[in-house]
């Protein structure tokens, strides 16, 4: 991967997309000054024994505009965000923490309607909301309200990055680009009008099903950047590659038709209800089987394999039959005419 | 998705691949594809995996961000800094460097700079906003142009008087002419822009074929391309020169009349720089006289400034396919897609930006 | 340079057509096609603009040519 060497003066809005800028700011920053061995894993939760017991906590914030979206709203994204995390990482979730910051002036009917959301969600992936704080700032300093949740869990089965070798199989849990482009559109700011519906889900139920696989080596949701990111995530720095195929990654047709009309990439979108799961290859199909039997996993697919070349990166074989590298986002996408 | 899915079949595709290969019976030959749109559906078909070795596929200077030169941008950003002035733009722009800034860079300064996807977004933004100036930033080649003709009479139709454009305009066959006067350009053929066809039609190309160059006009999917591929190879093989049209399902010979009618009513030709290529004689579209009230330049009285490029930056040459974007010495390294220096690293359709990204 | 995609009419409202792309909606502007446009036509949009009529004959006549290049041994 070439070194990136340029720094901004200001941050900018590509900082926070979860792509390569965003992977150099945590580099850069972050990492530069909290040196420790649990965050220089670099995984979107961390591993922490207390007592003996493992235990998973994360955490995450929540910005999302519109709030309220088709399939979902900030409340409801807030809670299943943060168990999604947990489960990726082979905990069962437990316990998540809620703090709020209110811009002045949100109607307090707004607010009821997002906490029920959040109670709601809670109840569905069998976690208690334990702790919260709640502030509210002048009017234009913040965008409505944001939302931090923290999480924590119990530690079921350590899904460490470096477990993964070649002809390991890459499975996906269904269609991508859902969550992305239905919060685009209900932006209103661009001319058109869809039925897509976010695909926002608690992934603890479907991770459930498969954790007790032997096999199982790895999980992560390809969240913001997409599946692409998250692909390279897995591969980058490390003596493998991987390599998919576009025909079996699902991409619905109204995702589809957005993404030419204005130019975005679809492997780069993101998903907030889909996993990536990498097994040993002699049980793929029983996890794949499986995660068919659960309704967030119907559409599950073997996509592609972990590989002994390429280092580090990505391959897709197209489906006109070529190759090319399948590369993480840069920055973030805009609407296009070239 | 009709017109595209059939235009997608694999077996057809690596049928065609035997073809292109079996047509060049082992002789090298380079072709030209002109448009970023084409340079960016080869590499995401992984066409050019597919290719045999004897092609080599150049991309030439086919995107109107990319060779949008630093002293518009510059512009545009002088304007974004000015009390209640909205810059309207497509998303293509955000990133395009200037000397000092970019319109991302003024936008997280806390400049009003709006991403619009249609140039008649811009016109609502301006009858939403009377108290403000909206300033949209009018690029693209011809299949952008008339668009944009449109807005401009649509604002005079709806009395909106605080819309202006700032004309960045480019003319494809002006560069084109250009390049292939440059004794330095080595090829053997072109793909010529399928949409920017769709408007201009066959006419304009035809000085090609004076020059005893086989060009085809294709579509964008694979299939088109590699259709094109082997019709130019056949013009090769049969020793013509012509400019043929793949991409019929969309482009007439004659173009679309209607648009460039009303293009020529709100636009002139006028000489335009180019980034990495210079100053091409008319190449761009300015705003007719009449038309005056619209024009940014006018009625902000923007000075014209010389662009500047940067030091080692060989994009000129990676636009007239010399070189390839390896062979740049900022390639990868202060020159990536979020942090570009060259107009062949700006859009997403450069061609720096396709290697950096495709691989 | 030009992204431009076919969409289907759905119907036409002076210079406004609604389109659709499997079961995206949009309207675009017909200004600058001055051919008979009909629903179910499908044509080229750009920006928010038809800018051409896809020609579904020449669509056809475009794969058949190309699947009589594959075939054809004689003419190389």
């Amino acid at each position: 991967m070439p070194p990136i060497t340029s720094m901004d003066k200001n941050i900018l809005l590509a900082h926070g997309t979860g792509g390569r800028m965003s992977h150099k700011l945590i580099d850069e920053v972050f990492l530069r000054v909290f040196d420790n061995p649990i965050l220089l894993e670099k995984d979107d939760g961390a591993i922490v024994e207390i007592g003996g017991e493992k235990l998973a906590f994360t955490t995450d914030s929540y910005v999302v505009k519109p709030i309220f979206f088709p399939g979902g709203d900030i409340g409801k994204l807030s809670v299943w965000g943060t168990v999604n995390d947990l489960a990726v990482m082979g905990a069962e979730p437990f316990y998540i923490s809620c703090g709020l910051i209110i811009e002045e002036g949100l109607e307090l009917e707004i607010l009821e309607r997002i906490i029920s959301s959040m109670a709601e969600a809670a109840r569905i992936a069998n976690v208690l909301v334990v702790t919260g704080d709640t502030k509210v700032v002048e009017r234009g300093g913040a965008d409505r309200i944001y939302i931090n949740t923290s999480g924590v869990g119990m530690l079921k089965k350590n899904l460490p990055l470096n477990g993964i070798e070649p002809t390991d199989k890459i499975i996906l849990s269904g269609s991508i680009g859902e969550h992305e482009v239905s919060v685009l559109l209900a932006r209103d700011e661009l001319p058109f009008h869809s039925d897509i519906v976010s695909d926002l889900a608690p992934l603890n139920l479907l991770v459930s099903e498969i954790l007790n696989v032997d096999g199982i080596k790895f999980i992560r949701d390809p969240t913001r950047g997409g599946l692409a990111t998250t692909l390279n995530e897995i591969a980058e720095g490390r003596n493998i590659g991987i390599i998919v195929e576009e025909e079996k990654i699902k991409i619905s047709e109204e995702v589809k038709a957005v993404c030419e009309l204005l130019g975005l990439d679809p492997f780069c979108l993101a998903n907030e209800g889909k996993m990536v799961v990498v097994v040993k290859s002699d049980c793929a199909d029983e996890v794949v089987r499986r995660m068919r039997k659960n309704p967030l996993g119907r559409e599950s697919e073997i996509i592609g394999e972990v590989v002994g070349e390429l280092n580090g990166r990505v391959c897709l074989k197209t489906r006109v039959g070529g190759t090319r590298i399948l590369d993480m986002l840069t920055g973030y996408q805009l609407p296009r005419i070239c | 998705m009709k017109y595209v899915d059939e235009f997608n079949d694999r077996n057809l595709c690596l049928s065609l691949v035997k073809k292109i290969d079996s047509l060049l019976g082992g002789s090298e030959v380079s072709i030209m594809e002109v448009c970023g749109t084409h340079t960016m559906a080869i590499f995401r078909g992984g066409l050019r995996s597919l290719l045999p070795p004897p092609i080599r596929l150049l991309s030439g200077p086919g995107c109107p961000v990319c060779v949008t030169p630093t002293s518009y941008l510059d512009k545009a950003v002088a304007l974004s800094e000015k009390e209640k002035v909205i810059i309207a733009t497509f998303g293509d722009m955000m990133r395009v460097p200037g000397s000092n800034s970019s319109l991302e860079k003024q936008k997280a300064a806390g400049k009003e700079i709006r991403v619009v996807y249609s140039p008649l977004e811009a016109l609502n933004i301006a009858e939403n906003n009377p108290d403000k100036k909206v300033v949209f930033l009018a690029v693209g080649f011809e299949t952008t142009s008339p668009t944009i003709a449109v807005t401009a009479i649509e604002a005079r139709k709806r009395g909106i008087l605080n819309f202006y454009l700032l004309s960045g305009h480019k003319r494809v066959p002006p560069a084109l002419e250009s390049l292939v006067r440059d004794g330095d350009l080595k090829v053997d053929g072109f793909i010529l822009p399928g949409h920017v066809s769709t408007i201009i039609g066959v006419k304009p190309y035809l000085f090609l074929a004076e020059y005893g160059l086989p060009s085809v006009i294709c579509g964008f999917e694979p299939l088109d391309i590699l259709q094109g591929i082997c019709m130019i190879l056949r013009q090769i093989k049969e020793e013509r020169a012509e400019v043929e049209v793949q991409y019929s399902r969309v482009v007439k010979n004659e173009g679309n009349a209607e648009a460039m009618a009303l293009l020529h009513d709100i636009f002139i030709e006028t000489d335009s720089e180019w980034r990495g290529l210079g100053p091409i004689a008319g190449s761009g579209y300015n705003l007719r006289k009449e038309y005056g009230d619209l024009d940014a330049n006018q009625v902000f009285s923007l000075m014209d400034t010389a662009s500047v490029e940067t030091d080692g930056c060989i994009c000129g040459q990676i636009l007239k396919g010399l070189k390839i974007p390896n062979q740049c010495p900022h390639f990868g390294k202060s020159c990536i897609p979020s942090s570009p220096v060259g107009a062949c690293m700006v859009s997403s359709e450069g061609t720096c930006a396709a290697y950096y990204k495709y691989g | 340079m030009c992204l431009g995609i076919p969409v289907r009419i759905e119907e036409i409202q002076r210079e406004k057509g609604l389109v659709t792309l499997g079961n995206v909606r949009m309207e675009v502007n017909l200004t600058l096609l001055a051919d008979d446009l009909a629903a179910g036509d499908y044509v080229l949009v750009h920006a928010g603009f038809a800018i051409a009529k896809v020609d579904e004959r020449e669509a056809r006549e475009t794969i058949s040519l190309i699947k009589g290049m594959i075939a054809d041994e004689v003419c190389r």
